[in-house]
């Protein structure tokens, strides 16, 4: 029982990312019917303002301490943060402490500015292009951004710890009465599964409640019609793409303590999303968000000692077995609707 | 000649003849001049052009006729470099088992994951194609390298061991693959005054592979078959309705764009005995869908040129360093030169793949057709201008 409760808990952070990411991914193909290969890219991106933002949080100056010696006998050179300098060493360190979840602030205005930049400059001419042009160029625009962030910040993993005071642990099972340390749960991991719910929620709340979210369902229901009533649903559009480019930014932001942020990081979380939103339904938000978390938490089950001895490298494949599997049975997806992407 | 029209038997020659002949036309600079970088002339990208090539046609069967965007090609690359492999450590060096199997195993390995993608076409179809490559690709990394059934031997590559079985190989031959005793290694250098051309058996072997998968692929585009698969690519719900069946013509077509692959990855394994599963990922799938866009899809010319021009420049693009792009400005001012190495630095050496994925995102943005297309955009410009220029003499012909 407490194995089971431990991998659930163990599939639920790489599920959020892939709920997150997946999320984005429908929320494009719905409104703007694009298939993005660029959002891996996009997640990447997100990944690597935070490591942005922890670098400048670092930037130091250098002063020569006549006192200390280094190994070789000279002077020891003490590099100081400048917001230690401002702050005093005991605030200056706390905010370079908090990089991580600061530079979500940083992210959502970068990441809406990126994704609108990039339908307005790139997608908008490729509407009424075949589906192939759409995956090729943004494929394309995939290579580009990945290229530029690894000629500025190299192709090994950087890493981005979390916050000193949420790296530890916390034990579930004491909690719900099993022994001590049977289910123990990172603190990080926790806090990145309540942040993917509480976007998630939020992207559902906006579509849901705002009269902005209504116009843009009612364009992913008959786009013709909606322009037609004199909205100008285009520039609605353009909004959720940088929204769905914020969701894929924030999803990598939190994601660096989790796992160093490389370059090709984003590549591999696509293809996987990919695979999530063909599970949960083309064009069906709800099918993303549920097939993220499915899959996540399936693949973490898969990992066990007992899946891999009785089935070697089931681990590996079972997302794409479960994907096949559905798309010959339900190829529609868990929750996709009747007409979306049936060609 | 052979069933080809007259426009396809020159095309056909002129590609024989740019073949047999590679290792002067790519050549063209002295060895000891400093322009000899921009020779390609050497046997190990000759082997990359013609083999890519080879993989190129084979994607372009599948996408440039029946519109099918495959994401997961290089899956029966690595298939058929792997099966290959296997033959050299149970059997033989020959390469003719190698490529035999190599073929077969790639092809069963389409009709597979093909009849599983093709139940879905558009978007589906790639990334269903994508999502089986990286399963392979997993698989092969991974999961068929344990200890107790070692299939691809992980990340080290799968290579040929000293004490591997090697059933039918006899001292005489060489420990290299070869044909029949003659080892694909084996190059004649001919000194021409300061050049140097080297022509070796590799090469030529996947040359004349090249040349046969191409003239396969042109008598495939003329078949009443290739009508079939440009009908689906015009639009496949009309010919349903007709009461035609079309999956077995796409899943044909897939198994044979399948071959191709499983041909090529063959190939590779004969210009080099190792198999390793980056072969497999989905980088290389898209690198292959990059050669045929760039060249020009649907046509039949274009992915060898697609190929070539991506192969070289990937070649070329790697060697330049900060040094030689000084040497080239070195005419220009101080502060200018500076300028512009550092202007073009991010872009070579390691660089290469940005100006690669810019340089496609270009060609899908502005020249859909690819090479192809921008050469014909080029004639026809050139064709009218010198219409321009014949109609102005008749005018002042008959002016005077």
């Amino acid at each position: 029982m407490d194995a089971l409760l431990l991998q659930i808990l163990n599939g639920l952070d790489k599920g959020s990312a892939y709920a997150l990411i997946a999320l984005g991914l429908t929320l494009i193909f719905g409104t703007l019917g694009v298939v993005n290969f660029a959002h891996g890219a996009l997640f990447m991106i997100g990944a690597f303002c935070a490591v942005f933002i922890q670098g400048l949080l670092n930037l130091s100056y250098e002063t020569i301490d006549e006192t200390q010696k280094d190994f070789l006998g000279n002077p020891l050179k003490v590099k100081t943060p400048y917001l230690e300098n401002w702050f005093g060493p005991e605030t200056g360190g706390a905010i370079i402490d908090w990089s991580v979840p600061l530079a979500i602030l940083f992210a959502i205005p970068v990441m809406i500015a990126v994704g609108v930049i990039m339908e307005r400059g790139l997608i908008k001419h490729f509407y009424k292009r075949p589906h192939a042009d759409q995956i090729l160029v943004t494929f394309g625009l995939a290579i580009v951004l990945q290229e530029v962030i690894k000629y500025f910040y190299g192709a090994n993993p950087i890493p981005t710890p979390a916050p000193s005071s949420l790296t530890g642990a916390f034990d579930f099972g004491v909690l719900l009465g099993f022994d001590p340390n049977a289910v123990i749960y990172p603190y990080w991991r926790m806090i990145y599964f309540v942040f993917a719910m509480s976007i998630i929620g939020a992207v559902f709340a906006f579509l849901q409640f705002t009269t902005f979210g209504m116009v843009v369902r009612a364009g992913m229901a008959d786009r013709e019609t909606v322009s037609m009533l004199g909205i100008n649903i285009d520039k609605r559009f353009t909004m959720m793409f940088g929204i769905a480019a914020a969701v894929a930014g924030l999803a990598g932001v939190m994601y660096t303590p989790i796992a160093p942020p490389n370059y090709h990081m984003g590549m591999d979380f696509l293809v996987l999303s990919f695979v999530v939103v063909v599970v949960g339904g083309m064009g069906s938000l709800p099918g993303a968000v549920l097939a993220g978390f499915l899959l996540g938490i399936l693949e973490s089950f898969a990992s066990t000692t007992w899946a891999t001895t009785t089935i070697p490298g089931i681990n590996q494949v079972i997302i794409y077995v479960v994907a096949i599997i559905v798309l010959l049975t339900r190829p529609r997806g868990l929750m996709g609707r009747k007409g979306v992407m049936e060609e | 000649m052979l069933g080809l029209n007259k426009n396809d038997t020159t095309l056909f020659v002129v590609i024989i003849i740019l073949t047999i002949l590679a290792p002067f036309l790519l050549n063209p600079f002295p060895t000891e001049s400093t322009l000899a970088q921009f020779n390609a002339g050497y046997p190990d990208l000759m082997e990359k052009f013609v083999v890519f090539g080879i993989f190129a046609i084979g994607f372009n069967i599948l996408f440039g006729l029946t519109g099918y965007l495959s994401f997961g090609h290089a899956a029966f690359l690595g298939v058929g470099s792997y099966s290959a492999v296997w033959i050299y450590k149970l059997f033989t060096y020959n390469v003719i088992p190698a490529l035999i199997l190599a073929v077969i195993v790639s092809g069963i390995f389409a009709i597979l994951i093909g009849y599983v993608s093709l139940r879905r076409s558009g978007i589906y179809f790639s990334i269903l194609t994508l999502a089986f490559a990286q399963m392979s690709f997993a698989l092969a990394y991974s999961v068929l390298s344990n200890p107790k059934f070692n299939l691809t031997n992980g990340e080290t590559g799968l290579q040929i061991y000293a004490n591997d079985l090697q059933l039918f190989h006899r001292e005489s031959l060489p420990n290299f693959p070869h044909i029949f005793g003659l080892s694909m290694g084996s190059t004649y250098k001919l000194g021409v005054g300061p050049w140097e051309f080297q022509f070796n058996v590799a090469y030529y072997f996947c040359a004349l592979m090249m040349i046969a998968s191409f003239y396969f692929a042109i008598r495939l585009f003329r078949s009443p078959f290739g009508m079939m698969l440009r009908a689906i690519k015009s639009n496949q719900q009309r010919l349903n309705y007709t009461g035609l069946n079309s999956r077995p013509y796409m899943l044909a077509a897939f198994v044979v764009s399948g071959m191709y692959a499983g041909l090529a990855g063959g190939l590779l394994a004969v210009t080099d005995p190792l198999a390793g599963a980056e072969r497999m990922q989905w980088t290389a799938s898209g690198e292959v869908v990059l050669m045929t866009i760039l060249g020009g899809t649907g046509t039949l010319i274009g992915p060898v040129l697609g190929a070539g021009f991506i192969k070289y420049f990937e070649n070329i693009f790697s060697k330049i360093n900060d040094q030689v792009l000084h040497q080239w400005f070195t005419f220009l001012p101080d502060g200018i030169e500076d300028f512009l190495v550092a202007i073009v630095h991010p872009f070579i050496g390691k660089g290469w793949h940005l100006t690669l994925g810019i340089l496609f995102m270009l060609v899908v943005i502005f020249l859909p057709g690819g090479l192809v297309e921008g050469g014909q955009r080029i004639a026809r410009i050139a064709r009218r201008l010198m219409n321009r220029d014949k109609a102005a003499d008749a005018a002042n012909v008959s002016a005077e």
